[in-house]
């Protein structure tokens, strides 16, 4: 059997912060005539300063932790240059014209060669980055990631959910977490839903008629020939990944023959319908509970479909719980009012401080990339001393050194809460603004923003991680920063 | 070796506009406000000023830059006119200018102006602002009580006080501030207060609530420096001198380096070593009568006590609570009310400390006069500020002294 390539490893981020669909629906009960459907389960929603760019770096911070090296042995080897393609597949990517796989890149400290590639346009997009990327026969990673505006009272704002995967791929390997046997892609200008270039909302039609007219027609289509490729019977197949919901995608697995086959289920339920992420998310939890040897056959749906044959590999036996993980690190939105003022759908009156102009000098940010995106400091290497931002001269007092600096990575170190505070004063979309003094685990201090904290979580000597999120929002000009905070470990 | 600016000028007089929300007032009217007091007080007239500096902090939303606003609004004869900005240390800047030009010979009659005008930034709290182009791209849009209320924790921490335990001595420097400005008429808050009513007040930025802090006010001080002789030429006799101006900023330390804990000021000792090294003070818990400290919150007096070498580490606390800082304590602290309660016009601050230091001095201070251990006043007093955040600050630290006859 013909090997198109090898996964390697996945990484999935789910927000922290969960609605429950029943508070959604009891919400907007007014709304709609008694009994409305769809309440089970909670729909994963970022945090203010989440997007699906900083999702889309978090999941590909797992895939990389987790992934193997390339060259084997070498403990110095750092992963992340061994990547040779980065795609970013989104339809909800931030910037519409400004490369958000370049930014994602610069985020996690890839090399300047790493051939880029934006994939959009559809919710197909994920799928197809990984289709493309596993035709490229390059070490490649894939990040999938979305967060779809949904309008107050839509049967959407109750399904779709925020979240993010990251899959590397590369050519066949042994061990893999997988290997794709086969692939198919099928194109139908099926309208189910669109959104068109600078609106907001999905506009979406009805659910029967894109059950009965395309799903059940494509998909049996696609999969009876991704097993034909493969010369596989649909008996065979284990695992069925369909981004579609618990009703319909019993349908659709009856018409290809795969009822039989376990779908992946706790992503619609526990974080909703993340888009161009879905499948890929899917595909993490497939993984998590597989065997070696199990058959998957995964689906892709937007204006066509997509599918993948995967034979599990003996990698997964050591694969951790990236979905179970994230999944498992949540809380509790309790105000609907609130999600929806994150999401820039309720105009709160945020008070004068929130006028602040957020202009951004661009020499500067270019100047400084390194510090903003990719979060490197500096090393002293004559006394050792880790600093932000790097600077000429060595900020430890019995060094001060010129010009001794080397750059250094902060962004995957861990660091301890010195001090902090929760100021209701500051702007902040979600208030209390909350800030302190971190210490990194190999010196060096900042006082740095804290986010995914509710007051009275931060303690003086707590650990936390750094994660890359929006800093703030030029709304004067229509520009987004992000920068590097930390949040508990 | 330098041998410092010890007894080289004295002043001549001092001025100090009443502080508050002066909505009727802009900062040209608060430094006529000053200027004139200090003029009668020194018995000069306005021509004999040889050069003058200003120091205002926010110029973006206030008086705008240079020193024009001092020169124009007090009408000075084209002499040589300087704006100077430190942060809160604004105001012993300018003094320093002043002092440092009479001390050099540069001139013999000079003055200090200290002004701030923000109530017209159309909010409570201060305005907002840039804190450099590229700073703006990482470090978090703190505020002023956000940025101190770190001490509070990272304290609490490093002494293993609860916090609750902390704000009661936090509540007792707050009540006290209060107690000291009900004497005082140029005070923007008048009222007693109970330590009760500061710990159940609406919360700022934890652990401070809005009685933790300083006022945000209008005013204008400023002081007319000379030689002790034209000084006394003038026939002025009581004369309080300088006996130290000593300024210690932030080098990167406490934003970059792990050494600095965050419990406590790194400036503040410094610049306290060197200015009782230039006064010739040993023991300055002995000498000093009375200090007036940068409490813009009620935690940053409370470690300031340590950092200026008035309590042991880690006891301020029990020192506070004790009374050692109250008015009728062994170190009265803020006696017209503090930056709490005389309030903070920034550029104002350093020079209001000092208009203080020097009614206090003089035994001009009124209802509030103290009549120190001995019952013959107090002879040595100290002025402390701390400008910008603990993280990174400008710590000044000037000592003023009774002049030997």
């Amino acid at each position: 059997m013909n090997e198109l390539g090898s996964i390697l490893s996945c990484g999935a981020h789910v927000p922290r912060l969960r609605l429950q669909r029943s508070a959604i629906a009891a919400a907007m009960s007014w709304l709609s005539p008694p009994g409305r459907g769809n309440a089970r389960g909670t729909r994963a929603v970022g945090n203010w300063d989440e997007d699906a760019l900083t999702m889309g770096v978090e999941a590909a911070r797992g895939c990389l932790a987790a992934a193997p090296r390339a060259n084997g042995d070498d403990p110095d080897a750092r992963r992340s240059e061994e990547i040779e393609s980065l795609l970013f597949c989104s339809t909800t990517a931030p910037f519409a014209d400004r490369d958000d796989a370049v930014m994602l890149s610069s985020a996690l400290d890839l090399p300047p060669s790493v051939d880029t590639l934006n994939v959009g346009a559809s919710l197909r997009a994920g799928t197809r980055g990984l289709i493309t990327a596993l035709h490229g026969g390059n070490r490649a990673l894939v990040v999938a990631s979305d967060a779809r505006l949904t309008r107050a009272g839509s049967s959407q704002e109750l399904t779709y959910g925020d979240g993010a995967a990251a899959v590397l791929v590369g050519p066949p390997a042994d061990p893999a977490l997988a290997t794709v046997l086969a692939t198919v892609s099928l194109g139908s200008d099926f309208v189910d839903h669109y959104r068109m270039s600078g609106e907001s909302f999905d506009y979406a039609l009805e659910e029967r008629w894109i059950r009965d007219e395309s799903l059940l027609k494509i998909v049996p289509l696609a999969v009876a020939d991704v097993l034909l490729a493969a010369g596989v019977a649909a008996a065979e197949v284990r695992h069925f990944i369909l981004p579609a919901s618990h009703a319909t995608s019993q349908r659709v697995a009856l018409a290809c023959q795969l009822s039989e086959a376990r779908r992946e289920q706790r992503v619609l339920l526990e974080c909703g319908d993340a888009g161009a992420a879905l499948p890929l998310l899917m595909l993490c939890g497939t993984l998590e509970t597989a065997a070696a040897g199990d058959l998957v056959v995964m689906v892709g749906l937007g204006q066509g479909v997509d599918a993948l044959l995967l034979r599990v590999g003996a990698g997964a036996a050591a694969f951790g719980r990236p979905l179970s993980d994230t999944l498992e690190r949540k809380r509790d939105e309790p105000s609907y009012v609130r999600y929806l003022s994150h999401r820039g759908l309720l105009d709160v009156d945020f008070g004068m401080r929130s006028e602040r102009d957020q202009r951004t000098a661009h020499t500067v940010a270019f100047r400084k990339a390194a510090a903003l995106n990719a979060f490197k400091g500096g090393r002293c290497e004559r006394c050792g001393t880790v600093q932000f931002p790097q600077a000429r001269v060595c900020v430890n007092p019995e060094c001060r050194a010129t010009d001794t600096q080397v750059a250094h990575r902060l962004a995957d170190s861990s660091g301890r809460i010195k001090s902090f505070t929760e100021d209701w004063q500051a702007y902040s979309a979600r208030p209390p603004y909350s800030y302190g003094n971190v210490e990194f685990s190999e010196g060096g201090n900042l006082l740095m923003e804290f986010t995914d904290v509710e007051p009275g979580e931060l303690k003086v000597n707590d650990a936390v991680r750094f994660v890359y999120r929006v800093k703030d929002d030029d709304r004067a000009r229509g520009f987004r920063r992000y920068f590097w905070k930390a949040s508990p470990a | 070796m330098a041998i410092g600016i010890k007894d080289k000028v004295v002043i001549a007089g001092m001025g100090c506009s009443r502080f508050g929300e002066r909505w009727g007032q802009g900062p040209d009217d608060l430094m006529v406000e000053a200027f004139e007091e200090a003029l009668a007080d020194a018995g000069l007239e306005r021509d004999r000023i040889e050069a003058a500096w200003l120091g205002v902090f926010f110029d973006e939303q206030n008086t705008g830059k240079s020193s024009l606003p001092l020169s124009m609004a007090l009408r000075l004869p084209n002499v040589p006119t300087t704006r100077v900005e430190n942060l809160c240390a604004t105001g012993t800047e300018a003094l320093r200018g002043a002092v440092y030009a009479v001390a050099a010979g540069a001139c013999d009659i000079a003055l200090a102006m200290g002004v701030e005008k923000l109530k017209d930034t159309g909010f409570s709290g201060l305005p907002e602002r840039t804190k450099g182009t590229f700073e703006d791209l990482y470090l978090p849009t703190s505020t002023a009580p956000g940025a101190f209320a770190q001490l509070a924790s990272a304290y609490a921490g490093r002494y293993g006080y609860s916090i609750p335990d902390l704000k009661r001595a936090m509540a007792h420097v707050s009540c006290k501030s209060h107690e000291n400005a009900t004497r005082n008429p140029k005070a923007h808050l008048r009222n007693r207060i109970t330590a009760q009513q500061v710990l159940d007040a609406p919360a700022i930025s934890y652990p401070l609530g809005v009685l933790d802090c300083c006022g945000v006010s209008d005013g204008a001080a400023c002081a007319i420096v000379t030689t002790p002789a034209l000084a006394r030429s003038l026939g002025l006799r009581d004369l309080v001198s300088v006996q130290a101006l000593q300024l210690a900023p932030s080098n990167g330390v406490e934003m970059g380096h792990q050494s600095w804990d965050g419990s406590h000021t790194l400036t503040t000792p410094l610049a306290a070593a060197r200015a009782y090294a230039e006064a010739g003070i040993r023991n300055p818990r002995e000498q000093i009568d009375l200090i007036e400290v940068h409490d813009c919150f009620s935690i940053t007096e409370l470690v300031l006590m340590e950092d200026l070498g008035l309590s042991d580490d880690g006891r301020a606390p029990h020192d506070i609570l004790d009374g050692r800082y109250d008015r009728d304590g062994r170190i009265p602290c803020q006696i017209d009310g503090g930056l709490k309660c005389f309030g903070h016009p920034i550029g104002a601050t350093g020079l209001r400390m000092a208009y203080e230091i020097y009614l206090q001095l003089l035994g001009r201070a009124g209802d509030r006069q103290l009549r120190g251990q001995s019952g013959r006043g107090p002879s040595i007093g100290l002025t402390h500020n701390l400008g910008g955040i603990p993280n990174r600050n400008v710590a000044s630290v000037s000592i003023l002294g009774l002049l030997a006859a």
